[in-house]
């Protein structure tokens, strides 16, 4: 199934160096809704069980970046897509992909809670089954219930996994929706704002998940909140105006960026 | 507050643009405006629903004497002689039941007076005594009493439709009849039969001579175990009437009958604008104080087909072909209809074409539904050739105008489900059919179903372009399937409206009846289903 393209060699190469390898790759992304361009150029590396996140003020193309990476703006007609973007080294692109598998591989945690009008158990169960990942009830049953303690979410819905999802509160419906995320098990997670309908509490708690799920999972993570990013990520890519202003590790990013804009919006100047 | 409207704004407080007198003017006139609107909308909604109680109200009273048929009860000679029990196919039903009602009047011998004794009981009452001595053999043999339904014109007599009848009143003199039959002469005691025949519509003569032409109300003497219609009155000596008129029931004797021994009866609407004769509303009076009459729930019309008779017709076969029609319709706009909301709503390609097809489908909704028909004629009557009044045609015709409602409303309540709920199934890997059949359709199903209810309550009421493809057609029969030539409920009512016979106005508004308490049981189900499935997210 692996092709080898030269990112994969490049990934076998990086992580003999005891650095993360490289998960997802985007090189010369660019997007445009119709006439529009919304991203020029892009290049980021999203490396291995880290968790990147991507910054900058409204409108500047992070969350078209993000949804590119699992072929979610195939669902907007008029966006397109050019550029390539490698998961493994294999381009999710190519015609020879399957979204169906790519979005299983790679999973999304959304802006605002959207658990389906289920029963919690059916929510979490639902990905697994349409995947034909469990050959009985017992496994399925196992699934669950293993996701909704890797979320944090097990032992407050235990004692009513057959009541609606969409009666749990807002924090506790964004852990659901990452728990629905992980019972695939994709290898990475992509969350759009995951915490701008939280309050501040149930946003600690998700941050919290986030740092737990980097062991086992990739994560790239779009946020508003600078203070988030600092915390939860390791690299962090700033964006303006679709263009890509810098990247790198977080530490760096947050105490001495290389570019002057990252340095206005960090510091609340600007954005 | 008397404060408040002084131009100085007193107490202290500072005139301010939101406070100062033209500003007051215009928030007064802000409210004047509020309150007219309301005073209006209210308006509007009682004017709504006192024509809408109007409405129901006349078909509700136009339609209750319909619910009930009058029946007579007859002893019926079922012995050997008459039924041979080996051939009870080749018995003439009708005749003995005849039999039956003539034996009750002796003195009608005329052939005239006897064939309109004959028209008092229906003439389906042969075909019913065949029924139920097939049902029940045990009836042979002897004379037996059975209800027979009465004529249209004798039901709606006894349901006082035809007729203004008024009381039998005791007449306060004596009355000495010259003869017991025929044309005879009665001796009144006194004069104030005058004085009533001319407040009935009597004509004056020579003399003081009275006439009760047909243009008169009827005045009718019981006495004596008999009825004398009075044709005309003259006073005579020593301030007594002497009376002619004509003996409809024969007398017991020539013996005077005492003051307050006999009965005046009134019929006020004059025999020439009734559609029943004197003769007959004796017959149906004596018979009724016999207590052979008796008024019984008309399972004729609710559990039989369409008849020429008023008192045979019934509208289960409408109900039925209009049943066998609305599954048809349903079968095919339903999935159709669906389909083609989910194919244009969530695959398709936004394109010019899809537009054009959406924007057609959106024109079909207001085509005259009698234009289906034409369509329905050309296409599968005579293109394909499928057999003409059949509900599978009928059905098919339906759902051709039905079609664009469904797809609209399904389209619409398609697109009521939040986009999130498809980026969450399609985020997690599951493809674009399993996101639509697991996810959206779910959740979009209870308002396609009521767009579905409504349009098929809709079609349910459609006469026009039924009566395009001949299921205008008389017929008696209720239909066994699909392609037995039926009617439906609002055909009908339509034809039932056409019908010069009284007897029908009745069975109208009842048939009007049951098509809105069908109407309205789609509706109630159609308002569940949306409260019952109503999701929150």
């Amino acid at each position: 199934m692996n092709i080898m393209t030269e990112a994969g060699v490049e990934q076998k190469l990086s992580s003999g160096t005891n650095a993360p390898s490289i998960k997802m790759k985007g090189e010369k992304v660019s997007v445009h809704y119709g006439e529009k361009r919304a991203l020029f150029d892009v290049d980021i590396d999203v490396r291995e069980n880290q968790v990147t996140a991507l910054i900058g003020p409204s409108g500047c193309g992070k969350s078209t970046f993000l949804r590119c990476l699992n072929r979610m703006n195939d669902t907007i007609d008029i966006a397109r897509v050019s550029g390539k973007i490698t998961l493994d080294g294999e381009d999710v692109y190519d015609p020879k992909i399957d979204v169906v598998e790519l979005r299983a591989r790679v999973g999304m945690v959304f802006q605002k809670p959207n658990p389906f009008p289920k029963s919690i158990y059916e929510n979490v169960a639902y990905g697994p089954r349409i995947h034909g990942l469990a050959r009985s009830k017992a496994e399925l049953d196992g699934i669950v219930e293993s996701s909704l303690k890797k979320a944090g979410l097990f032992n407050e819905v235990k004692d009513r996994l057959l009541e609606s999802g969409t009666g749990l509160s807002g924090g506790q419906q964004q852990r659901l929706c990452i728990a629905r995320a992980i019972a695939v098990s994709p290898e990475v997670i992509l969350m759009d704002e995951p915490c701008s309908a939280l309050d501040p509490i149930a946003t600690a708690r998700v941050e919290e998940l986030i740092d737990e799920l980097r062991q086992n999972y990739t994560i790239v993570i779009v946020t508003h909140s600078m203070q988030q990013a600092a915390r939860v990520s390791q690299r962090t890519a700033m964006f303006h105006l679709g263009y890509l202003v810098e990247e790198g590790a977080t530490d760096k990013m947050f105490t001495n960026p290389d570019d002057k804009r990252t340095q206005d919006y960090i510091t609340g100047r600007f954005g | 507050m008397t404060d408040a409207i002084s131009p100085l704004g007193a107490v202290g407080r500072p005139v301010s643009i939101h406070t100062d007198d033209a500003a007051k003017a215009r928030l007064k006139g802000r409210y004047r405006t509020e309150t007219w609107f309301k005073w209006l909308g209210a308006a509007a909604v009682a004017l709504a629903g006192l024509f809408l109680v109007l409405l129901l109200s006349t078909i509700v009273t136009q339609a209750i004497p319909a619910l009930r048929q009058n029946y007579l009860t007859l002893p019926i000679d079922l012995s050997a002689a008459k039924v041979d029990p080996a051939k009870l196919g080749e018995v003439n039903y009708d005749a003995i039941a005849q039999e039956a009602l003539t034996a009750k009047f002796p003195d009608v011998t005329s052939r005239q007076d006897k064939r309109l004794l004959r028209g008092l009981i229906s003439t389906g009452t042969g075909v019913f005594l065949r029924k139920d001595i097939a049902a029940d053999p045990g009836m042979l043999g002897g004379t037996v009493d059975y209800a027979v339904p009465l004529d249209d014109f004798a039901d709606l007599y006894l349901k006082g439709l035809l007729a203004d009848v008024g009381s039998d009143e005791a007449i306060s003199t004596s009355v000495t009849p010259s003869e017991t039959s025929g044309d005879i002469d009665l001796t009144f005691g006194d004069d104030a039969m005058l004085a009533l025949a001319r407040g009935h519509g009597a004509t004056e003569g020579e003399n003081g001579m009275l006439t009760l032409t047909s243009g008169a109300s009827s005045l009718l003497v019981a006495f004596n175990g008999g009825t004398v219609k009075l044709t005309a009155l003259s006073p005579a000596a020593n301030g007594t009437v002497i009376a002619k008129g004509t003996v409809i029931e024969a007398l017991d004797s020539t013996a005077p009958a005492a003051s307050g021994q006999a009965f005046l009866r009134v019929i006020e609407t004059p025999e020439a604008s009734r559609k029943i004769s004197d003769k007959v509303i004796v017959w149906l009076d004596t018979l009724k104080s016999a207590g052979l009459i008796e008024s019984r729930f008309n399972s004729i019309f609710f559990f039989t087909g369409a008849s020429r008779e008023p008192e045979l017709a019934g509208v289960w076969g409408a109900v039925v072909g209009s049943f066998l029609t609305m599954i048809v319709t349903l079968a095919i706009a339903f999935p159709i209809g669906v389909s083609a909301a989910i194919y244009l709503e969530e695959f398709a390609p936004k394109n010019r074409l899809t537009t054009m097809i959406e924007v057609n489908i959106n024109n079909l909704a207001a085509v005259p539904s009698i234009v289906f028909g034409l369509l329905g004629l050309a296409v599968f009557l005579n293109f394909f050739g499928m057999p003409r009044s059949a509900p599978v045609v009928g059905g098919m015709v339906l759902a051709l105008m039905t079609l664009p409602i469904i797809i609209i409303a399904s389209r619409a309540s398609l697109r009521a489900v939040p986009p999130s709920i498809r980026e969450a199934a399609l985020g997690i890997g599951a493809s674009k059919v399993q996101t639509v059949f697991h996810h959206v359709l779910p959740l979009a199903m209870p308002g396609i179903m009521t767009g579905t209810i409504l349009g098929m309550a809709h079609a349910l009421g459609e006469t026009a372009p039924l009566l395009m493809i001949g299921m205008v057609a008389f017929i008696v029969d209720i239909p066994g399937g699909f392609t037995d030539p039926a009617t439906i409920l609002p055909v009908q009512i339509f034809m039932w409206a056409d019908f010069p016979e009284a007897g029908f106005q009745q069975k109208t508004s009842a048939a009007i009846l049951i098509l809105l308490l069908f109407l309205v049981i789609m509706n109630a189900i159609a308002v569940i289903l949306r409260k019952r499935f109503e999701r929150r997210w």
